[in-house]
């Protein structure tokens, strides 16, 4: 029998075979919907976008390419990690240091950044052959604190607070400097990184990692090796990590250790959760959102501070950001846990069901 | 000699402190397996609602403080009620990420309330309370928070040896479904856990204010410092707590006297991963860790 293509989703799970299991597109109209969105992505959303758009967009990117690998390890592979910020920093520092002292070009910086981060994700992943649950949470929590302090005081190295300042990118000899030409950049990097993490997961290896998020035990009991996988899910998302923290040395120009702080890694946990956990587009889903989020508060409370009513009661605004960003991750844990992904197939299947929705 | 006599005896009373601020920590783990972020916005909350209260509101020392007490009870209780108890059952990655979002959200109210500037208590201790001996003074805050942190203990011992809802707290941690087949309200017993916990950490906040004054930024850091405090001690063991307080204060002041100021900080966390490597459940703890 011949693999049969839908053209509409059939109204229930009639599948018979694996491998309709693991289609990326059930239905050519999903092919076609994500080659269509991939080119209004490329050729119409960078013309249409103010050069401050474009820089959030940016940004949002970016933060995608972590969050896209900090789901396989959280959601995937369901070991807690704290650390992401400082691995991304990790790569940020490893781009900088490469492009600024041994003239690395930019194609080779990018993914060596992503395989020093690797190295280092995998060394704080050790103590997960060991514990884990909370107390690797922890462990990770120390990660977070020892990279951090290392970045800073590893001076001959990292130039400890000055900080590094990055030359400018180039491909081939042409030179990728402005927000229009690293949108390009961060974007093919990211649809390539998705593309790369959706189909790990058809692999042996992604399936050995959903089974050990599912039950470790069982898991060891099909004769998966638990401890190699681990450290296998740390070092594939401190990859993406370094590869994110690469792309933001080369577009910010400058890299301090500042920004690579716990309050990223919580953002990066945050995207996440509040994307989907477990689900590719809802990473890509949480970093629009928190990338979002971050700046309407930015964007409200500058605004407050300026009509100056406020600033006469000597109110400052600046720690609501904190507070709201916290109460969305509070409401998303209790509301709805599974993430904007499952509020997005909620909408679809509305659509598709219509209007007959049962 | 001298200088090591000065760093013992800082590094005992920040030890002690440390520990003091473990103890909410642990009794939230101990009955609901909650690890809590959010610890050192608890303690800020204690330590800024009694500043309100003593500054604005004028209010008697002794009377600030009991109101301050009952407050965290309240506040914990409310927590408990609102956040934690829709997640029982729940895997644990949400209940991590809910007490961070909790953090985020009370530092972000405290700063928007008070700001981000350190405050300082007025001055209220007796002169008499401080000790003297040969080269090394002790201030009276010490001698004061070693004698408020004793009576805590004791009470807190006491607590949970003879009342019964001290009882109930202990049995629901041993065996929560044993526990709740023999007829404890286990959700009553979180909501008091939480509530207790909340005064605790309340109090350590108000002592913490009173060594070291308050500021936002300081209370959560500790609220994160209390990780390698807990996982020395046993992540359930109340005593552990202290005496893991107490090593990890002598740790960092030692580091930082004989080594480098800048290590300071980050050396508890280095011994808390050796000690997650090695001796995971702690120098107390249970030891019910599951190898992987």
């Amino acid at each position: 029998m011949t693999t049969r293509k839908w053209s509409f989703h059939p109204c229930g799970n009639y599948r018979e075979r694996y491998d309709q299991e693991l289609t990326v597109f059930e239905t050519d109209f999903g092919r076609l919907w994500a080659v269509l969105g991939l080119v209004l992505l490329f050729g119409a959303v960078p013309f249409a976008s103010s050069p401050y758009l474009l820089y959030i967009l940016n940004i949002t990117g970016i933060a995608a390419v972590a969050a896209v690998g900090l789901n396989i390890l959280v959601g995937y592979t369901g070991q807690i990690s704290l650390g992401h910020g400082a691995f991304v920093g990790v790569g940020a520092y490893a781009a900088a240091i490469l492009a600024s002292r041994w003239n690395v070009p930019f194609l080779a910086a990018v993914p060596a950044a992503g395989l020093i981060a690797a190295a280092v994700g995998m060394v704080f992943g050790i103590p997960s052959g060991r514990i884990k649950g909370l107390y690797l949470t922890i462990a990770t929590l120390a990660g977070q604190f020892i990279i951090e302090y290392v970045l800073v005081h590893w001076e001959s190295v990292t130039q400890g607070t000055m900080g590094i300042t990055v030359p400018p990118a180039g491909i081939l000899g042409w030179s990728i400097s402005g927000d229009l030409p690293f949108f390009y950049a961060i974007y093919l990097v990211l649809a390539v990184m998705i593309w790369m993490a959706v189909n790990l997961m058809r692999t042996r290896y992604g399936r050995a990692l959903v089974a050990i998020r599912d039950n470790d035990r069982a898991a060891e009991g099909m004769g998966i090796p638990i401890f190699p996988y681990k450290l296998l899910a740390f070092g594939i998302s401190s990859f993406y990590a370094g590869v994110a923290g690469a792309l933001w040395a080369y577009y910010l120009v400058s890299v301090t250790s500042e920004p690579f702080n716990l309050g990223l890694s919580v953002e990066y946990i945050a995207m996440v959760i509040i994307g989907g956990m477990g689900n590719m587009a809802g990473a890509v889903f949480g970093a629009i959102f928190i990338t979002g989020l971050n700046e309407i508060l930015r964007f409200v409370t500058e605004a407050f501070m300026n009509m100056g009513i406020l600033s006469e009661y000597g109110l400052n605004l600046a720690p609501l950001r904190e507070f709201t960003f916290g109460l969305a991750i509070v409401l998303f844990i209790l509301i709805e846990p599974r993430g904007l992904a499952e509020v997005w197939r909620i909408v679809r299947s509305n659509f598709r069901l219509w209007p007959f929705s049962y | 000699m001298d200088f090591f006599l000065h760093l013992l005896v800082n590094g005992l009373s920040v030890g002690f402190l440390y520990g003091l601020s473990a103890l909410g920590f642990v009794m939230i783990f101990k009955s609901s397996s909650v690890l809590n972020f959010a610890h050192g916005e608890l303690l800020a909350m204690g330590a800024f609602l009694f500043l309100a209260l003593v500054t604005w509101a004028e209010l008697p020392i002794a009377l600030a403080f009991l109101l301050t007490l009952a407050g965290c009870f309240f506040l914990g209780f409310v927590i408990e009620r609102l956040f934690l108890r829709p997640l029982i059952g729940e895997p644990l990655i949400f209940v991590i990420m809910l007490t961070v979002g909790l953090a985020s959200m009370f530092k972000g109210l405290l700063l928007f309330i008070w700001g981000g500037n350190l405050r300082t208590y007025p001055d209220f201790l007796p002169e008499w309370m401080g000790l003297t001996w040969g080269t090394i003074s002790v201030p009276p805050v010490y001698t004061a928070v070693l004698a408020v942190g004793t009576v805590f203990l004791i009470l807190f011992g006491l607590f949970f040896k003879f009342s019964s809802q001290g009882i109930y707290m202990r049995s629901v941690a041993d065996n929560q479904r044993a526990a709740l087949s023999l007829g404890v309200h286990v959700k009553r017993v979180f909501a008091l856990s939480w509530a207790i916990a909340a005064l605790v950490a309340g109090m350590s906040g108000i002592v913490l204010g009173v060594i070291n004054g308050i500021n936002v930024h300081d209370l959560s850091a500790i609220g994160l410092k209390v990780f390698p405090v807990v996982i020395l001690g046993g992540l359930d063991s109340i005593g552990g707590a202290i005496l893991g307080g107490i090593i990890i204060g002598l740790l960092e002041t030692f580091t930082g006297g004989y080594l480098s100021p800048s290590l300071r900080d980050v050396v508890p966390y280095i011994a808390l991963v050796v000690i997650l490597m090695v001796k995971p459940y702690g120098l107390f703890g249970l030891k019910e860790i599951e190898r992987v």
